[in-house]
């Protein structure tokens, strides 16, 4: 049995808010009706199962139940060297994977003290932002899916491959590229990938415009996204809520202009925010985001410095093969790095990044050894779920499916 | 079974000839000889089972269910415009498990939400077939933990494995066209055999092992409900 | 611990550097009494206030209302296993500062058999899923939380897996020199 202190049976926890009938007339029995929706069904993004208590069509209480895609992904990384635990930390939030290796390799990096090249810098911008432009788009090409706009379903997964076309020419994959090293990247970017991306980002805000016409100015569009989902600048805060959601809200947080990381700083764009906080409002932001990203990608493209993708201390990072062939210490220095891996001095380090779904943080424990004791990244989406229930309370089913969609959770990433 | 196609004549005659031979058919003015003759034009024999599994290759419809990044990846095949899905017929997504012939287990397995897949498997209807897509439903991938179930295989009979994390869309479409050439072939063959079943439920034998096995199987039959007894 | 020439860039280089935060540990310190505080951590240009466990609601409470320059937002409420440095578990507590920019963590440490610790949903609604995390992982008790149970396993699941002397599960790798312990099901 277990020795848990608090075991209650977690189905009477689970209970409906309240099973009191509701009026005074004696034919009509009414009482409200918990609804079980989920892990699996077509309006969630993932395996998110939710507890809906209604009465009639209204949504009076939601508790969302998480936990189905939990793959001890913390658990694991603790027994795997530093560099391999970048393949782990990928998979979490797997729409926005150069943002979790990111965030991962900039907390061993301050842990280790060592810079990181400025052209590494700029990769990681460039990849990072066109990153964040495909999981913008597919967040969109789903969210429409659920509310019915099924053509956004074609048309943004079209533009997401060409994205995955140029992750797949930089780094031979297209998902979960461990591209981001720890000190840089992992290959300088081959010939030709610039053009590529200036054409795709010459095609992108067509693109965009074309989905603001079929989409902006749909009537059903519109009435099913504004003023849908309302949830207060201050509730927002409270609840730990950033990113989109929380520009949404008029509030212009934003980690790459506030406390900005790998050289943001110079470049130039702007942060679009909301009014309402409705759906309405984070579906603008979002595609706004994208036109911001274009910017960022287009001057990190005409600023690109020349020098090391990857950082010189030979002790962290992989020396060039060439250099295998003529130097001892490479040799020795790459012998160590693949069977044992660098160790990290003993101490902890917390980093926060601005990802597609708001501040993902990742905290690295070192303990002097070549695996990491702990790690844990502070999901966005784990703590925008909390607001689920005040955004979708006293509305409609459907308006709660199109806060779902709009919401965006990625359920790799709360469950990790 | 073999189809052999031959290129509609350009002729405009000999097409006119057939629209007319058609339309008295429809009146049912042909008779002896010219009956005969149309018919044979047209008819192909086959074997029953073979044209049935003919039709089911290829109209699979997939039950819409993703669990992880391989789920993207299978989005990307049904939805993007490069590599779709409808080309082969498999466009059709029913996300309710009695409509939907194939189970597409795209993602890691974790331990909470096994049970759910399996009662997912019973209620679809027979023939169905599962496809194991990634390295996380064939064998939990690098998730060598307490969480992952270690293969889908363990509580679920897998027709076809797509390697890869996560497998290009191509390679998942390499993996449907496996299935449907599985299909074609003999549908029951592979995990039936292995286990001896017919429909779903497994054969224990009664052996010196038979307490500790029976009691495997009838974990499994708790979670997918009552069902045909066990043979 | 070699310093490698310059400060990396990136990060924020306005946190509280090492003298704000002793100023920092000084007020807690004044307003709670001096047990409050247990130590001070600058390393790496981040600032860590230990307290003690019983203190950690009324300390957050003060570095949230009452401070003159408050840290109103909490950003990660986070377990670690500090095995084999006792007392065991640690609760890391991340404060942002929207208004300066500025983190500050608060770190409590208490012991495995007993590990209880005040909630602070009041002061942090964000701590919700959070608490429930760091419970279902590490088993840590917060009092006062009004739904606590298993967020991520099963809820019927024994065991708090982040801890270090929990197995990693799983199964074993096969090579030739062990397979032919770990019979398959077509053997």
């Amino acid at each position: 049995m277990t020795d848990d202190p608090l075991s209650v049976p977690y189905r009477e926890r689970e209970r409906s808010v309240t099973m009191e009938p509701m009026g005074a007339d004696d034919d009509l029995h009414e009482e409200l009706f918990t609804l079980n929706i989920g892990p699996h069904h077509p309006a969630t993004h993932g395996v998110l199962r939710l507890l809906t208590t209604l009465e009639g069509e209204v949504v009076r209480d939601i508790k969302p139940i998480i936990g189905y895609v939990h793959t001890g992904i913390e658990k694991s990384c603790e027994d795997q060297q530093y560099w391999k635990v970048i393949t782990f930390v990928e998979r979490m939030d797997y729409l926005a994977y150069y943002f979790n290796a990111s965030a991962y390799c900039m907390s061993v990096e301050k842990l280790l003290e060592i810079e990181v090249p400025d052209r590494a810098q700029y990769l990681r911008v460039i990849h990072m932002e066109l990153n964040r432009i495909a999981s913008h788009l597919f967040a969109l090409a789903t969210g429409a899916l659920d509310l019915g706009a099924i053509t956004m379903l074609w048309w943004g997964c079209r533009d997401r491959d060409l994205v995955l076309d140029l992750f797949e020419m930089s780094s031979g994959q297209r998902m979960h590229p461990r591209y981001i090293q720890i000190g840089g990247v992992f290959e300088d970017i081959p010939p030709g990938w610039v053009e590529k991306t200036r054409k795709f980002l010459k095609l992108m805000p067509t693109r965009l415009d074309q989905y603001e016409d079929l989409l902006d100015r749909n009537e059903i569009w519109l009435e099913r996204l504004k003023g849908t989902g309302v949830i207060s600048q201050e509730r927002a805060l409270e609840l730990g809520v950033t990113g989109p959601l929380l520009r949404a809200t008029g509030h212009p947080w934003d980690l790459r202009k506030a406390m900005p990381y790998s050289c943001y700083e110079q470049f130039d764009f702007d942060v679009p925010v909301g009014h309402h906080g409705d759906n309405y409002d984070r579906f603008k932001v979002r595609m706004d985001e994208m036109r911001q990203s274009i910017r960022i990608v287009e001057q990190a493209l005409d600023g690109l410095p020349e020098g090391d993708h990857i950082t010189t201390d030979r002790k962290v990072a992989l020396p060039p093969r060439h250099e295998l062939a003529t130097s001892m210490e490479a040799l020795i220095h790459h012998f160590k790095l693949v069977t044992e891996g660098f160790r990290v001095p003993p101490g902890e380090a917390y980093t926060a990044i601005e990802s597609p779904r708001g501040e993902l943080g990742c905290y690295v424990l070192a303990d002097g050894s070549a695996k990491p004791a702990r790690v844990h990244m502070r999901d966005p989406s784990f703590v925008n779920l909390m607001s689920l229930p005040d955004m979708a309370r006293d509305s409609l089913i459907a308006d709660f499916i199109a806060c779902v969609a709009m919401l965006d959770p990625i359920l790799g990433g709360v469950d990790r | 079974m073999e189809v052999t196609r031959t290129p509609v004549e350009p002729d405009a005659s000999a097409l006119r000839v057939r629209g007319l031979k058609a339309q008295q058919m429809l009146r049912g003015e042909l008779a002896g000889k010219d009956l005969e003759e149309f018919v044979q034009e047209r008819l192909l024999f086959t074997q029953f089972e073979t044209a049935q599994n003919w039709a089911r290759k290829n109209a699979i419809f997939p039950l819409g269910f993703g669990l992880a990044c391989c789920a993207i990846e299978m989005i990307t095949v049904i939805g993007s415009p490069r590599n779709d899905l409808a080309r082969f017929g498999a466009e059709a997504i029913r996300f309710t498990p009695r409509q939907a012939d194939l189970l597409i287990l795209s993602g890691r397995v974790s331990i909470k939400m096994a049970p759910i897949i399996r009662r997912l498997y019973d209620q679809m209807l027979e023939p169905k077939w599962v496809i194991a897509m990634g390295a996380c439903s064939s064998s939990a991938g690098m998730f060598n933990n307490y969480a992952v179930v270690q293969g889908a295989d363990k509580f679920l009979p897998v027709d076809v494995y797509v390697p890869g994390c996560p497998p290009r869309p191509e390679a998942l479409i390499y993996g449907i066209m496996k299935l449907q050439d599985k299909i074609m072939g003999k549908p029951d063959m592979g995990w039936r055999e292995r286990y001896q079943a017919h429909g779903t439920e497994e054969e224990v034998e009664h052996s010196a092992t038979s307490g500790h096995a029976r009691v495997e199987a009838e974990r499994r039959h708790e979670t997918a409900g009552p069902e045909a007894p066990r043979r | 611990m070699r310093p490698r020439g310059r400060k990396p860039r990136g990060g924020n280089s306005k946190l509280p550097d090492a003298t704000g935060l002793e100023l920092i540990a000084q007020r807690i310190r004044t307003s709670l009494g001096d047990e409050a505080v247990t130590g001070t951590t600058y390393y790496r240009e981040q600032a860590t206030v230990d307290v003690a466990p019983e203190a950690v609601h009324d300390a957050l409470e003060y570095l949230s209302r009452a401070d003159e320059e408050p840290w109103t937002r909490l950003s990660s409420l986070h377990g670690v296993d500090y095995l084999p440095e006792e007392p065991r578990l640690g609760v890391h507590y991340q404060l942002l500062s929207m208004e300066r920019c500025d983190r500050l963590n608060l770190r409590t440490r208490v012991g495995a058999d007993d590990a209880h610790l005040p909630t602070v949903i009041d002061l942090f609604p964000t701590a919700d899923f959070q608490e429930r995390e760091v419970y279902d992982m590490f088993g840590v008790v917060f009092d006062g939380h009004p739904d606590l149970r298993r967020i991520l396993l099963p809820e019927d699941y024994t065991g708090y897996p982040q801890r270090r002397d929990f197995p990693m599960g799983g199964e074993p790798v096969l090579f030739t020199f062990n397979e032919h312990k770990y019979p398959r099901w077509y053997d």
